[in-house]
């Protein structure tokens, strides 16, 4: 009897949402000033998403809106993580689903610090979380850095990825070697899509402008140099695996780097010790077969000095190295220069040596020295009702998994808060409905999460055209045609 | 005495309105042991009764299919484990780390390669440690326990002043 009765109360409770989801109700809660908590997030990739998740999660009266820039959501999973690695995008249904849940509200395309203050947002909602990422990278500092040839990794994965501000880049694949200046993942995704097979690429998200200059690039060979030694590699097994793994192109390592090291491999953590056995096994495996057309290397203890232009003195030529040693061991081993240098020659440079995140608002504190908001596990410094999670938070690194853990405890801090009463909840607050005709005033117009999917629903039927899972829109501008249709 | 096995509901996932999932409450194992075995006899696939212990050390018991995942498991039985299997079981995360009891860790079937390189990345990796993706339940798993990694405790806030 038991049984039946809790069927029954879940077919009650289910109904009214089933009906919802069919869009016979308003989902526009957000818009109504109702009395629970309102939340508002800055940035819809993982960070906002799995923020978001959480909150609605632990209480059933809070409100949570996203603002994103973009008129699409999502962030890196969408313009960051490679084309063929179409697995990682899975967590795109978690966020689907968030995005979708009744007390959820999406509002892209709206830029906030231009459209909406972040002091505006923080009088309409009784709390705001910054989730906005890392929009720009580092830069080498170095001369030569401006010449033609010469890309940030950011800029190179936003052009084969459809990111709008990218889509004039037009990289001339027309050299033999390109060296990518970092060690990290984002310089093994480089590394692997300018040397993967164009068969393997044509089945998936790449833009169609990326397939086409890949399809005429004459690169055979990509060096990727770090500053430090094997023992200190940036990237995971996976990648390194997967570019061991890559059809017709052969590892092309330096069996020197790789002698001084076999004696600390004890005692490594296991992570460590298995990417280190992989590299010294391909070492051994491949040194010396060249019969593939094309090939890939690690350089280690190579720090850039300058780019150095060809006769024309616009175009890259080769790059100028400092020879480094290491201080110290293990992980935290520094980089030190010998003051012997060395030339490579290359007809392209990629520099992935990190993202970096930039201020939002004046209001907001930055710390310009270690470029994140300055936070105490996820509260904003010397700024009430303000957080922040992500790469913001944290810094450029970490997998979405490591994004998502750190968005968990930044929204475990804003709950705590809310129930010490340190968040004063006693107060109504406007939330969207406010913001919302604030933007209607200057002229802004949202994209809502169901104008998203017809985004996504035409790019979809663009891709299967076309042999792909999706043919991206690359202007914002036909986003919002199809978004608005 | 037989106590019947207790039914709890547990809170809503996500989005999905509670559906409620008929758990068997700790106390009562050797009971639901009895019950589960005897629908083995009228079942072509045998149950197996699993143990999971949550982010918090919340101890819930399941009883699950023969050839399923254990990723398979905490999302058909709605367990409540915090971002769990963020890549849906296709080898491209470490969300479904789970730590196994010495004993049965070994008897599991050796790891692949790209399982253990995607394992290499979690979160308080130990000796004991599998992706619950790549774990399929077999019978004489019957009564085993799981954990998911604990939160880490000793995380503790910094004062104002450090930052
Ligand atoms: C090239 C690349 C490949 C990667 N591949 C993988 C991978 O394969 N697997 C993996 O696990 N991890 C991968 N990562 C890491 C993963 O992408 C990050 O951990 C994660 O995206 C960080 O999330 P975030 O939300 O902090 O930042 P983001 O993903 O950058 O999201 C920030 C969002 O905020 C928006 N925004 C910015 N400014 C504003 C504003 N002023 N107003 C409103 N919105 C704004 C942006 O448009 C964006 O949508 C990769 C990262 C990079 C760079
Ligand atoms: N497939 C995936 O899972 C995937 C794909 C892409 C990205 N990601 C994740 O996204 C995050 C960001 O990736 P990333 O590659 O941008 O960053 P990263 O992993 O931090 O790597 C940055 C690289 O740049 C080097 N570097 C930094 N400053 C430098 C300088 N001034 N001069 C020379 N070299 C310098 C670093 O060397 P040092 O070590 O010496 O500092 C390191 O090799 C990472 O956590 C990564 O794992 C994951």
């Amino acid at each position: 009897l038991q049984v039946v009765m809790q069927l029954f109360l879940t077919v009650c409770w289910l109904l009214p949402y089933s009906l919802a989801t069919c869009g016979l109700f308003s989902r526009r809660l957000s818009s109504a000033s109702g009395p629970g908590p309102k939340v508002c997030i800055v940035g819809g990739g993982p960070a906002g998403f799995y923020t978001a998740q959480h909150l609605l999660k632990a209480r059933d009266d809070m409100v949570v809106d996203v603002y994103e820039r973009l008129p699409v959501p999502f962030g890196l999973v969408r313009f960051g993580v490679a084309p063929d690695h179409p697995e990682v995008k899975n967590v795109i249904n978690t966020f689907t689903q968030t995005a979708q849940h009744e007390r959820c509200y999406f509002y892209g395309n709206v830029n906030v610090g231009t459209d909406v203050s972040v002091e505006e947002l923080r009088k309409a909602y009784h709390a705001v979380v910054l989730s906005y990422g890392a929009e720009a990278n580092r830069s080498m500092r170095v001369s030569g850095e401006g010449l033609a040839g010469v890309f940030s990794a950011r800029d190179f994965v936003g052009w084969y990825n459809g990111l709008p501000s990218n889509k004039e880049l037009q990289p001339h694949l027309n050299c033999e070697t390109v060296v990518i200046l970092g060690q990290g993942n984002v310089a093994l995704d480089v590394a692997r899509i300018l040397l993967s097979p164009l068969d393997l690429l044509k089945k998936t998200d790449i833009t169609q402008h990326a397939l086409d200059t890949l399809a005429a690039s004459r690169v055979r060979r990509v060096l990727i140099v770090g500053r430090r030694g094997p023992l200190q590699i940036a990237c995971t097994i996976k990648e390194v695996r997967e570019m061991i793994n890559l059809p017709d192109t052969a590892a092309d390592m330096l069996p020197a780097d790789f002698e001084s090291i076999s004696e600390a491999l004890k005692d490594l953590p296991r992570p460590r010790k298995r990417l280190t056995e992989l590299m010294m096994k391909t070492v051994k495996t491949e040194s010396g077969q060249h019969k593939a057309n094309k090939s890939w290397g690690f350089r280690f203890l190579r720090s850039p000095l300058e780019v150095l232009p060809g006769p024309d003195g616009k175009r890259v030529a080769g790059i100028r190295l400092a020879v480094n040693k290491l201080e110290g061991s293990g992980e935290d081993a520094k980089a030190v220069p010998t003051g012997q240098t060395e030339d490579l020659e290359c007809g392209m440079v990629i520099s992935s040596i990190g993202y970096k995140s930039l201020p939002i608002d004046p209001c907001v504190p930055f710390d310009p020295r270690s470029a994140i908001v300055p936070n105490n596990m996820g509260r904003v410094k010397d700024t009430a009702g303000l957080y922040c999670s992500g790469w913001v938070k944290r810094g450029p690194t970490g997998v979405i998994a490591t994004t998502m853990n750190d968005s968990f405890d930044t929204a475990r801090m804003l709950l705590k808060d809310m129930d010490s009463g340190m968040l004063n909840l006693s107060v109504n607050k406007p939330g969207g409905q406010e913001i919302t005709a604030l933007l209607k005033e200057r002229g802004v117009r949202a994209v809502s999460f169901p104008e998203w999917e017809k985004i996504n629903l035409e790019e979809v039927r663009r891709g299967t055209a076309v042999g792909k899972p999706r043919e991206k829109f690359l202007d914002v501008k036909d986003m919002l045609a199809v978004a608005w249709s | 005495g037989v106590s019947k096995p207790c039914v709890h509901s547990l809170s809503t996932l996500l989005d999905t309105p509670t559906l409620s999932v008929h758990l068997v409450d700790v106390k009562s194992e050797t009971t639901a042991h009895l019950l589960l075995h005897s629908l083995c006899w009228s079942s072509s696939s045998c149950k197996v009764l699993l143990h999971f212990v949550n982010q918090s050390g919340m101890k819930t018991s399941v009883s699950a299919m023969e050839g399923e995942s254990l990723l398979e498991v905490v999302i058909n039985k709605n367990l409540q484990i915090d971002g769990f299997g963020a890549c849906e079981g296709t080898l491209a995360c470490s969300t479904c780390h789970l730590i196994f009891e010495d004993g049965v860790y070994e008897k599991m079937e050796p790891m692949a390669d790209e399982e253990m390189d995607m394992l290499d990345l979690a979160y308080g990796l130990t000796k004991l440690s599998r992706l619950g993706c790549q774990v399929t339940v077999e019978r004489w798993m019957d009564g085993m326990t799981v954990r998911v990694p604990q939160e880490v405790k000793d995380r503790r806030e910094k004062p104002e002043a450090e930052i």
